[in-house]
């Protein structure tokens, strides 16, 4: 027991938390650009393997032209075009949003083992580290938050920024408002379907940078399916996050910091020291599982505050298409 | 501002919803649109309001033709629509609703925008708060709020449609003090409705549509009567009814109450005999569905009994009532009812009396053709749900019902059909009435209700505010009901 | 309107060849070698000549799981549900399969049947789960299923290193062998198990004829279309949801007994062999209807078995085996969705005439 505790307390250390925060920026691109396609009302259920795909791209540009910040517009427009396959499939050809963001995610994983495989194994140079001056040295905040990378801060950023535009901009009302009743939008004159394929298109674009944040940062280098899984967990964590951005930051900090305290358990369990890194997964889901559950729903509707918090309702089109006769 | 709609054509597929249509309303006028359920009304206003677009014909404001392409158009033309279920975001505040879709600033400035919301409650005495969300507000406030909204993005054309579906009489008399305080004010408004009443009551001049076209046009007032014979053709007279004896308890609830919304309040105590007919009125969403699910064990009842055939049958499972041949047919033919892609054969399977596990297609054909036949359904056997009419849908659904029943329920059982095919389907209920059925239906259309009725329940904001002789009532006194004003214990009989 | 009927129905078609075609192309190869190595390495070249028994064996037992999970998934599609936890079904049934071949000694008959039987209750139980998760717990199937999937692949992986570990050596890459005894008989010197070949054939009647002849599938497919109108004809839809689970699971167990007593001998921490996603896409391809899966699976077998040949003969990497069935998928599904939204606009402009 004393194991299970000391693994805890050691995740209180610092530099665990500044690492948590480091690796979890490709998370936070993806979950960002997902909470953004849904709440336009379209399901990217590609992001597991779009994500890996847009990896390679950026890894690959990135590594061929020996420059870093050549890699993340490379694949975020891998994102783009994944992404609009999505858009064109299900607002204009009226197909299954799951089922093409399903295929997709099959060709797109396939696509990134085969393109990728002579690169397996090559380095290219990651994002530089760059403390912030000033701010570096404030005690904590200072190597938690101001010694990263660029990244990272834009990673922070793009949270900050997609919770300001969502809740505190016109356009961010509208975006809202497509997901939610698109055809009260479309008699406001908003121009649902035109904006969903934007709001896709940027969702992909950040998901492309999510997984040019892995190759190119996090877990530098190319190997086989080095992103596999994250995706599902992105798309689990928006739920979990009750599609609210700084909710689904929380989600994937949370997550990053389960992964953390289970690689600190290995020590103590030896012989399970393959099965804890993937422990978080399924417990994530579970979370999923627990806060959505009936008799859980039930009980917390007597504690609104606490439901607030741990729960809340998706927008009310997502998945669906808008049609005007 | 003046209006004018020249020769609007619309169609669905192959529906004209819109054949011709030509109205002129004046500046500053209350203007009816009168017509029933289905005479293209909502589809002429979707026109006007930009979220349709018309296949042909012209719209002329102020003397200048105007092009409306998007709803987008029709807000720069002052032109705003109030649509008969309000097209607010329910989980956003009312704040969020108000400004979503207007013109401005990128950044949002709630603060502003509250204010000059608050501007607008007090001169017009609605009462909303910015910070609720959309949800919590009664359908009359959401009215409020949707009213206030098109004022404020400057609209001079108000178009409500069927607004007094679903709100309170106190709302309505707001609603209708209201519009009138906005037609001086020079706005030009068109009501559109189904209720002869209320046209009468609030409108100046009154045009009158059926089937897609305009039947009729008046200064108001003008007797009643000229209105309803422009409506259908002829005055509402009540036909005599086959008095079927009345036998048995086949339904019955012993002081029924609901645990929360609708028809929690007060509790509902009826006994409705073999081969009775009870029409449901109200507006809808008055707890007419509540109602009708309390007696078919979708619902549990909080308290009392339901009892059916004289048996108990309180708390059970939804099965057990079909079982006990209580049969439930919702409004939404497609939704609740049929299913889309099965054939008509997979349908008469699917609720056949005889169900074995393995399907025998060739009689499962064979009788799906007879049923065909026998109820004159347009389709083959191999047709999906989907692709029937709307008539041919509900010959359908009556074909699929156990020769055997107690209870038939029934929401809307004629809703957007032509006359033959609502006539049609008149003539199988009463059918079934000769051989017992006990037969409670849910209707908007008075005529029907007075028609086929033996007694008329009305509902009124979740309760039941009145039980009528159907012999020994009229159209005013359903309509009073309906408002939600109860009557001067006229025709009134209580059980 | 028959022409362009016919017409909307070769476009699709074509749209996939020439997908096809240029994936190979653009993969760097001249188009045809690819595709005749992948036929040479799965069924020989020319097909079935002699010599190639073992080959051929080995693409039969990948069709196997493939085509029973497929089999399965109909049932789950047709009732309306993604049964993305599939892998974690099959991943189960070869648990459950692992853990009687290793631990029961019976007679060999006796023997298999027991294991057959053990891994389709693995798969089924696991399958429930998903369904009771669904219609009790208000939990989206997708990812139930999902974390089911992790949590049975977290299993196995336990299983292999701790409990069931080889001995003597530390090992993650799988348990000891199985007796003799446990495995699926098979011909000399192949895998090729007549039995696995009945079993998935009747697997995959019966899920035609379910859903061909029977009432039960005419109510799972009423379920899947609308639930309020089928709850309303006073079908049970919860019991009819959890039954689609129950046999979809049943099938992906047997999948995952035929991976571990048919194919690898023993318990592997990626049993699955990935081919529970693969038969997502056999059925999507397939349009949910059971005669297809038959052939449209025994071509991804061909190709996933094929596909290493690629890379020992043209040294291009076996994942455009991958590549092609998500391909042929994605441009089919677009394709038939393109034919359709063309013949929606003309029916529309037609009545418009009229």
């Amino acid at each position: 027991m004393s194991g299970l505790w000391n693994a805890f307390v050691e995740l209180f250390d610092t530099r665990t938390i500044a690492t948590i925060v480091a690796v979890s920026s490709p998370l936070l691109f993806a979950s960002m650009g997902e909470t953004i396609s849904e709440k336009a009302g379209v399901i990217n259920l590609s992001v597991d393997g779009s994500m890996m795909l847009s990896a390679l791209a950026g890894f690959v540009v990135a590594f061929e032209f020996e420059n870093v910040w050549l890699g993340f517009p490379a694949a975020a427009a891998v994102g783009v075009a994944v992404a609009l396959i999505v858009a064109y499939g299900s607002i204009r050809l009226s197909l299954n949003q799951v089922a093409v963001g399903f295929v997709l995610f099959a060709l797109c994983t396939e696509l990134s083992r085969f393109l990728g495989s002579s690169y397996v194994g090559r380095q290219p140079e990651g994002v530089p580290a760059w403390d912030i001056p000033w701010l570096e040295s404030i005690p904590f905040f200072g190597q938690v938050l101001f010694q990263q990378n660029l990244m990272v801060y834009l990673a922070i950023l793009t949270v900050v920024a997609t919770y300001f535009f969502m809740y505190r901009t016109r356009k961010g009302l509208e975006l809202q408002g497509i997901g939610e009743r698109p055809e009260a939008a479309h008699s406001r004159g908003i121009p649902v379907n035109r904006l969903r394929y934007f709001y896709t298109a940027v969702g992909g674009a950040l998901i492309g940078i999510g997984g040019a944040a892995f190759t190119l940062d996090v877990k530098l280098g190319w190997s086989d399916r080095p992103t596999r899984n994250f995706g599902w967990i992105v798309l689990a964590i928006v739920i979990f996050g009750g599609w609210h951005p700084l909710r689904v930051a929380v989600g994937v900090l949370l997550f990053r910091t389960l992964e953390a305290y289970a690689l600190n358990l290995i020590p103590e369990f030896p012989s399970l020291s393959q099965v804890l890194p993937s422990i978080p997964f399924p417990l994530m889901i579970l979370a999923l599982v627990i806060v959505n559950w009936k008799a859980v729903l039930a009980w917390l509707d007597r504690y609104p505050f606490l439901r607030a918090i741990l729960r809340s309702d998706p927008p009310t089109a997502i998945g669906t298409r808008f049609e005007i006769n | 501002m003046s209006l004018e709609l020249l020769d609007i054509h619309k169609h669905f597929g192959p529906v004209r919803a819109n054949d011709g249509i030509t109205i002129t309303v004046q500046e500053g006028s209350l203007h009816g649109l009168l017509g029933e359920n289905g005479a293209g009304k909502s589809t002429l206003m979707k026109v006007l309001s930009g979220f349709h677009s018309a296949d042909s014909g012209r719209i002329v404001l102020d003397g200048r033709e105007i092009k409306l392409a998007n709803p987008d158009d029709a807000i720069e033309a002052g032109i705003g629509m109030l649509h008969q279920d309000p097209l607010v975001f329910l989980p956003f505040s009312v704040i969020d609703n108000f400004v979503l879709g207007s013109p401005g600033s990128a950044r949002l400035d709630r603060k502003k925008a509250a204010r000059e919301l608050s501007e607008l409650c007090e001169r017009y005495g609605f009462n909303i708060s910015p910070d609720t969300p959309a949800r919590l507000l009664t359908v009359g406030e959401r009215q409020q709020l949707e009213i206030i909204r098109l004022l404020w993005l400057g609209a001079r054309v108000l178009i409500l449609d069927e607004p007094t579906t679903g709100i309170s009489a106190d709302q309505r008399a707001k609603l209708f003090e209201t519009l009138k305080a906005l037609a001086t004010e020079g706005m030009s408004v068109i009501f559109v409705s189904h209720k002869l009443e209320e046209v009468a009551d609030l409108c100046e001049r009154v045009t009158v549509m059926t089937r897609g076209k305009v039947v009729g046009e008046a200064e108001l007032p003008v007797p009643p009567e000229q209105l309803v014979e422009m409506m259908f053709g002829q005055s509402i007279e009540i036909h005599d009814r086959d008095s079927v004896p009345l036998g048995t308890s086949h339904l019955a609830f012993d002081s029924v109450r609901t645990a929360t919304g609708l028809l929690s309040e007060e509790p509902i105590s009826l006994d409705v005999q073999s081969g009775e007919v009870i029409g449901i009125a109200g507006m809808e969403g008055s707890g007419q569905d509540a109602f009708l699910r309390l007696c078919c064990g979708m619902r549990t009842p909080k308290e009392g009994t339901v009892s059916i055939g004289g048996k108990d049958m309180t708390g059970k499972h939804y099965r057990d009532y079909l079982a006990a041949d209580v049969k439930y047919l919702p409004a939404g033919r497609l939704e609740e009812g049929l299913i889309e892609g099965l054939t008509i054969t997979e349908h008469f399977v699917l609720t056949g009396e005889k169900q074995s596990f393995f399907v025998d297609w060739n009689a499962a054909r064979e009788r799906a053709v007879e049923q065909i036949e026998h109820y004159t359904i347009k389709g083959t056997e191999a047709s999906t749900a989907e692709s029937l009419s709307g008539g041919n849908q509900q010959r359908v659904l009556l074909a699929m019902l156990p020769p055997e029943l107690t209870v038939l329920l029934m929401e809307h059982p004629t809703r957007g059909l032509d006359i033959e095919s609502a006539d049609w389907v008149w003539e199988q209920l009463l059918a079934r009435r000769q051989q017992g059925t006990s037969i409670l239906f849910a209707s908007a259309d008075l005529d029907e209700l007075l028609r086929y009725s033996d007694r008329i329940l009305v509902f009124f904001s979740g309760r039941v505010i009145g039980e009528l002789d159907a012999n020994n009532t009229n159209v005013e006194e359903i309509g009073m009901l309906i408002g939600g004003r109860r009557a001067p214990s006229s025709g009134s009989v209580s059980s | 309107m028959t022409s362009n009927r016919l017409l909307y129905a070769l476009i699709p078609a074509g749209v996939v060849v020439v997908a096809a075609f240029g994936l190979l192309l653009a993969a760097g190869t001249n188009g045809f070698e690819p595709i005749k190595l992948i036929v040479e390495g799965s069924i020989g070249w020319p097909p079935f000549e002699e010599g190639t028994s073992s080959k051929v064996g080995d693409t039969v037992m990948v069709w196997v799981p493939i085509a029973l999970a497929s089999a399965g998934l109909i049932v789950t599609f047709n009732a309306g549900m993604w049964n993305i936890g599939i892998e974690g079904q099959i991943i189960m049934g070869a648990i459950f399969a692992a853990f009687v071949a290793r631990e029961v000694s019976v007679s060999r008959p006796l023997l298999i049947a027991l294991i057959i039987l053990a891994g389709a209750v693995g798969g089924m139980l696991w399958g429930l789960l998903v369904g009771v998760l669904r219609t009790a717990g208000g939990v989206n199937e997708i990812f139930g299923g999902l974390g089911l999937d992790f949590v049975a692949a977290s299993i196995t992986t336990y299983l292999i290193i701790d409990p069931w570990s080889r001995t003597g050596v530390a090992s993650t890459s799988g348990t000891d062998p199985f007796p003799d005894e446990a495995l699926l008989p098979s011909l000399e010197g192949t895998r090729l198990s007549p039995l696995a070949i009945v079993i998935t054939l009747v697997a995959i009647a019966g899920i035609w004829l379910l859903f061909r002849g029977t009432l039960y599938g005419l109510k799972l497919k009423a379920v899947g279309r609308n639930r309020p109108s089928s709850f309303l004809m006073g079908i049970p839809t919860n019991r009819y949801l959890l039954g689609a689970f129950v046999i979809c699971g049943a099938l992906a167990g047997i999948a995952g007994t035929s991976q571990a007593i048919g194919f690898h001998f023993r318990l592997i921490p990626a049993i699955s062999g990935n081919y529970g996603f693969l038969a997502i896409l056999v059925v999507l391809l397939a349009r949910f209807r059971a005669f297809w899966v038959i052939p449209i699976s025994f071509f991804f077998a061909m190709i996933a078995v094929g596909s290493s040949q690629l890379q020992l003969r043209l040294d291009v990497n076996s994942a455009l085996g991958g590549v092609l069935q998500g391909t042929l998928v994605l441009s089919a599904m677009f394709g038939l969705g393109w034919a359709a939204h063309r013949f929606r606009k003309q029916a529309e402009a037609g009545a418009e005439s009229t």
